[in-house]
C-alpha cells in the first residue's frame, strides 16, 4: 500500500546537538566515514487507496501547521510505494 | 485579581505557580486544557512540565488545546500572559513570541540554581524588579536553548525585548544568553527558568522569583501592560 511520507529536518543554520552526538559516537565504533550527521523526523501517513493530489495538499498544510515548526525546521512531502 | 494557571496533561508546576500567585496576593484560578472558557481571569500563566509528553515537539500539541484559543485571543488584546519553561515552548509554538526552544547544546537535562539579570522591567511581569537586577532562581530543562534567526535577534536586542539573560557560562546554548523575551507590547513574557520555585527561601534558593507575580498584580491594578 502506498503511504505519504513527511520528512522533517532542522534548518541547516540551526545547531543539531543530537546529530553532533551521533557524529561523535560513530568514530568511537570504528565508523570513520561521517563528516557530519543531522538527525530528523519521518512521518508515515496511511490513507485509503492511492494518495490523491487533494490529500497531498492537505498533508502539506498539516506539515506546515503541526508536523514541523517552520521557525526552525524544513519538511518534504512525498508518496512512497 | 484572578490569575489563571493552566494544567495540560503532563504539566508539573501548576501547583507552585498557583502558590506563587497566592503568595503575591492574587487569586489563582485553575484552568484545564479542555476549557474553552477563561473563567473571567485577568491574566494567565502557562506553567512548566512536559505537556502531552513533549510528543512531536515541546509545546506543539498543547498549543492547539481548546484553552489556548481564548488565551491567544485575549493575549493579542493585551491580557498579561507568562509562559514558564514548557509554557515558554507553548508560546513559541503558538507564534505569540518569535523564535523557538531547542535541545540544550550539551544534550543534558539541566537542574540547577541559575543567576539571571533582569534587563527589561517595563513588561507586565517584571516591573517589580530594577533594571540590571541579578536574581537566582531554578533552571530545569532539556530543551531550553533559545534559537531565532539573525534578523529576529537584532530586533529583540534593538527593541530591548530581552527580559532576562543568563549570567556567567551559557547553561544551554541559548543565543545571546537569552533566558526570557517579551512581545512588542510587553504583556506576553516567555521565560525558561522557574520563578515560581523561588518565592520562599525555605523551599527554594531565594525568594527572588516572587517579583514576577507581584509585577503582574501591580500592572493589573494600574491598568497598564507596560
Amino acid at each position: 500500500m502506498a503511504k505519504i511520507v513527511v520528512d522533517v529536518m532542522l534548518k541547516p543554520e540551526i545547531l543539531d546537538p543530537q546529530g553532533k552526538a551521533v557524529a561523535a559516537a560513530l568514530p568511537r565504533l570504528g565508523f570513520t566515514f561521517a563528516k557530519d550527521v543531522r538527525q530528523g523526523k519521518r512521518f508515515e501517513i496511511e490513507v485509503d487507496g492511492e494518495p490523491t493530489q487533494a490529500q497531498l495538499a492537505e498533508v502539506e498544510k498539516a506539515a506546515e501547521k503541526l508536523l514541523s515548526n517552520p521557525v526552525i525546521e524544513n519538511f518534504t512531502v512525498r508518496v512512497e510505494k | 485579581m484572578k490569575i489563571g494557571v493552566v494544567t495540560f496533561p503532563g504539566t508539573l508546576d501548576d501547583r507552585d505557580a498557583a502558590r506563587a500567585v497566592r503568595r503575591a496576593g492574587g487569586e489563582a484560578v485553575a484552568l484545564w486544557h479542555n476549557d474553552a472558557d477563561l473563567h473571567a481571569v485577568d491574566a494567565v500563566i502557562l506553567p512548566g512540565g512536559f505537556s502531552y509528553g513533549d510528543y512531536l515537539r515541546c509545546g506543539a500539541i498543547s498549543r492547539f488545546s481548546p484553552v489556548m484559543e481564548p488565551i491567544i485571543k485575549a493575549a493579542q488584546g493585551g491580557m498579561p500572559l507568562l509562559g514558564i519553561c514548557n509554557g515558554f515552548q507553548v508560546l513559541a509554538e503558538a507564534h505569540l513570541i518569535p523564535g523557538a526552544l531547542t535541545r540544550n547544546h550539551e544534550l543534558h537535562f539541566l537542574c540547577k540554581d541559575q543567576k539571571l539579570r533582569i534587563e527589561n522591567t517595563d513588561t507586565a511581569w517584571t516591573s517589580s524588579y530594577s533594571p540590571g537586577q541579578e536574581i537566582v532562581i531554578p533552571l530545569k530543562n532539556g530543551e531550553g536553548a533559545y534559537m531565532c534567526d539573525d534578523q529576529t535577534l537584532a530586533v529583540l536586542e534593538g527593541e530591548g525585548r530581552i527580559v532576562a539573560r543568563y549570567v556567567g557560562e551559557n547553561p544551554n546554548g541559548s543565543r545571546n544568553l537569552i533566558a526570557g523575551i517579551t512581545n512588542e507590547r510587553g504583556n506576553i513574557v516567555g521565560l525558561m527558568p522557574h520563578p515560581e520555585h523561588a518565592i520562599d527561601s525555605l523551599t527554594g534558593p531565594s525568594a527572588d522569583g516572587l517579583g514576577f507575580f507581584t509585577s503582574v498584580l501591580k500592572s493589573l491594578v494600574t491598568g497598564s501592560t507596560k
